[in-house]
């Protein structure tokens, strides 16, 4: 087993205090905190390499250049994609989702077609879909949701068909906590000729995550949600894939040759790159996943599971006063993001009592406005786990909720 | 465990439980819907203004405990005033929510709302405390647009 208390020693954060009380910090599926070593890597990179990469034939420079290689092959072993070079440097997995709307599905997508989402996705992997199929008269289809808010594969085959494009799913949703079968999925968009897109954002940080298995052709996350640095992310694509399209921004370091007239594009990764990269904190990201894999992605899974099912079990005590859980129950068919609703008292009242307690949840739509507004409230409470979270911390946000909830129905305290 | 004093006063939990002036009115001389999409608070106001005075106010919604305070006690506060009168109180409270004043110069104008100015220290909740305040704006602005077409 994991030694918590060790990893907690690395995360200067968690040793700070907020309104007078130790920081609970369960706000991981909108970002992570940052162990020292990757805070680390950033100033050492400013302190002793900086410089431009690609460019140089200065050893700055050079250096430079191999650590943010170095980085990327770190990424792509991360995630089983094999070859380097089908990792993709975007900002944040939005970018990246983007970069698939407009470098790919606009030009493969076609009128009359469809692409298959779910009800559950983040926005990141719902308006982009919009605008594409607005523009091309294709359609958008869901696949349905059970009351438990896990995916209801019973008419599966005529929602994926021969005009489906693409399937883009989202691997953990970061609004109820569910896991979905992304494997199945692909296979099903496969047998109908369709691409299929896994979004990873709550799921590389979390799980073991191994593109070669799911076979998916694109797969996007983000950095800051797995200990790295803000502005860093990744697209990863199968190699064919990303040769047949076309870049999505152009200029300095994507191109091969340029004349006045026109451009010839650079190999992989680079054709995707434009301009001068974010190498500071793809570097620093490279750290954060020698962190991960230091833990290893299996132990992180297995502990969250374990705090996951202790926290449901607590969840009853909420329940019992009329506290209402979003999601599957069972912990296998879910990750470490507890999404309720609690009754009178409404989120946001919640989210600012259990800050007063020094515990982080957020509030709100979770980026997901039609699902949060499809479970009949206008928000809801989410708490959110990661490696570094305690069944100890689990017990002091069950007995903030309470208190909260207490106090809120009959002003005692 | 908790110190929610300056926020969560007694008087808000109380607004909150029982709100004031809760419901629809079916002789309204206005209406108007305020909705704030990132928290998914909403309101719908009615008002019924009479030779410029504002003779009943009430509104429906959902919304969290600071949003339904304030628009509860916005009706106790409006209610029976002049047009002119009610955005002097509107005007007032803004400068108190926004932290332009304590709202102590203010006081009498007022009254039980300024035991919202606490919301003035917790900027992501400023807007829950207005919502109802810009829809009685909006709703007023049309009343007076309706009287001056008299
Ligand atoms: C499931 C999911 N997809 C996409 C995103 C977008 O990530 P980012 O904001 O880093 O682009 C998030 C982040 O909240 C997410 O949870």
């Amino acid at each position: 087993m994991l030694d918590v208390q060790k990893i907690r020693n690395d995360f200067p954060i968690l040793g700070r205090e907020v309104n007078g009380h130790p920081l609970v910090y369960m706000d991981n599926a909108a970002t992570t905190q940052k162990p020292r070593q990757v805070i680390q890597a950033l100033v050492d990179y400013y302190e002793n390499f900086n410089a431009n990469v690609h460019r140089g034939v200065h050893t700055l420079s050079m250096e430079a250049t191999d650590m943010y290689e170095d980085a990327r092959k770190k990424v792509a072993k991360f995630i089983n994609a094999g070859d380097p070079d089908t990792v993709i440097w975007t900002r944040n997995a939005s970018e990246s989702l983007n970069l698939v709307a407009y470098s790919w599905a606009r030009e493969n997508v076609e009128s009359g077609e469809n692409i298959v989402l779910t009800p559950m996705e983040h926005h990141s992997n719902l308006v982009p879909w919009q605008e594409l199929t607005r523009e091309k008269n294709a359609a958008i289809r869901y696949i349905p949701l059970d009351n438990e808010g896990v995916l209801d594969l019973s008419d599966i085959d005529s929602i994926i068909d021969d005009r489906t494009a693409l399937v883009s799913v989202v691997h953990m949703s970061n609004a109820l906590g569910t896991v979905n079968p992304i494997k199945k999925l692909c296979d099903l968009a496969h047998a109908r000729g369709a691409k299929f897109l896994v979004d990873g954002a709550q799921s590389v940080p979390h799980m073991v995550v191994d593109v070669k298995e799911i076979d998916c052709d694109f797969m996007a996350f983000s950095g800051h949600k797995m200990m790295g640095p803000t502005g860093i992310g990744c697209l990863y694509a199968k190699k064919d894939v990303l040769e047949g399209m076309k870049p999505f921004l152009t200029g300095g370091e994507m191109v091969l040759e340029v004349s006045y007239e026109k451009a010839s594009w650079a190999d992989l990764p680079m054709k995707f790159e434009a301009g001068t990269p974010n190498i500071a904190d793809a570097i620093a990201l490279g750290v954060a996943v020698d962190y991960l894999e230091d833990i290893g992605m299996a132990n992180i899974d297995e502990y969250e599971r374990d705090l996951t099912g202790y926290a449901l079990n607590k969840f009853i005590d909420v329940e019992e006063e009329g506290g209402k859980l979003f999601g599957p129950r069972n912990p296998d068919q879910r990750g470490g993001i507890i999404s309720f609703d609690t009754p009178d008292i409404h989120p946001h009242d919640l989210g600012t009592l259990l800050d007063q307690m020094g515990i982080a949840v957020r509030t709100g739509h979770h980026c997901a406005m039609p699902l949060v507004r499809s479970l009949g409230v206008a928000a809801t409470s989410r708490a959110s786990f990661y490696v570094y979270n305690t069944k100890k911390e689990v017990d002091v946000l069950i007995e903030g909720i309470l208190e909260a909830m207490r106090y809120f129905r009959d002003g005692v305290r | 465990m908790f110190d929610s004093q300056e926020l969560y006063q007694e008087i808000v939990m109380d607004h909150n439980r029982r709100p004031r002036n809760f419901g629809s009115m079916t002789d309204s001389t206005a209406t108007s819907e305020g909705f704030n999409p990132l928290c998914g608070d909403q309101i719908t106001l009615f008002l019924k203004v009479s030779e410029d005075i504002v003779e009943d106010i009430s509104f429906e919604g959902v919304g969290c405990a600071i949003s339904k305070s304030s628009a509860s006690m916005m009706t106790e506060g409006v209610k029976g005033k002049s047009v002119e009168e009610a955005l002097t109180v509107f005007e007032a409270f803004r400068e108190m929510i926004t932290a332009k004043s304590d709202g102590s110069k203010d006081s009498e104008i007022l009254g039980d709302l300024e035991i919202l100015k606490g919301v003035a220290q917790y900027p992501t909740r400023i807007k829950c405390a207005t919502l109802s305040w810009h829809t009685l704006q909006a709703a007023l602005q049309g009343t007076e647009r309706d009287i001056s077409t008299e």
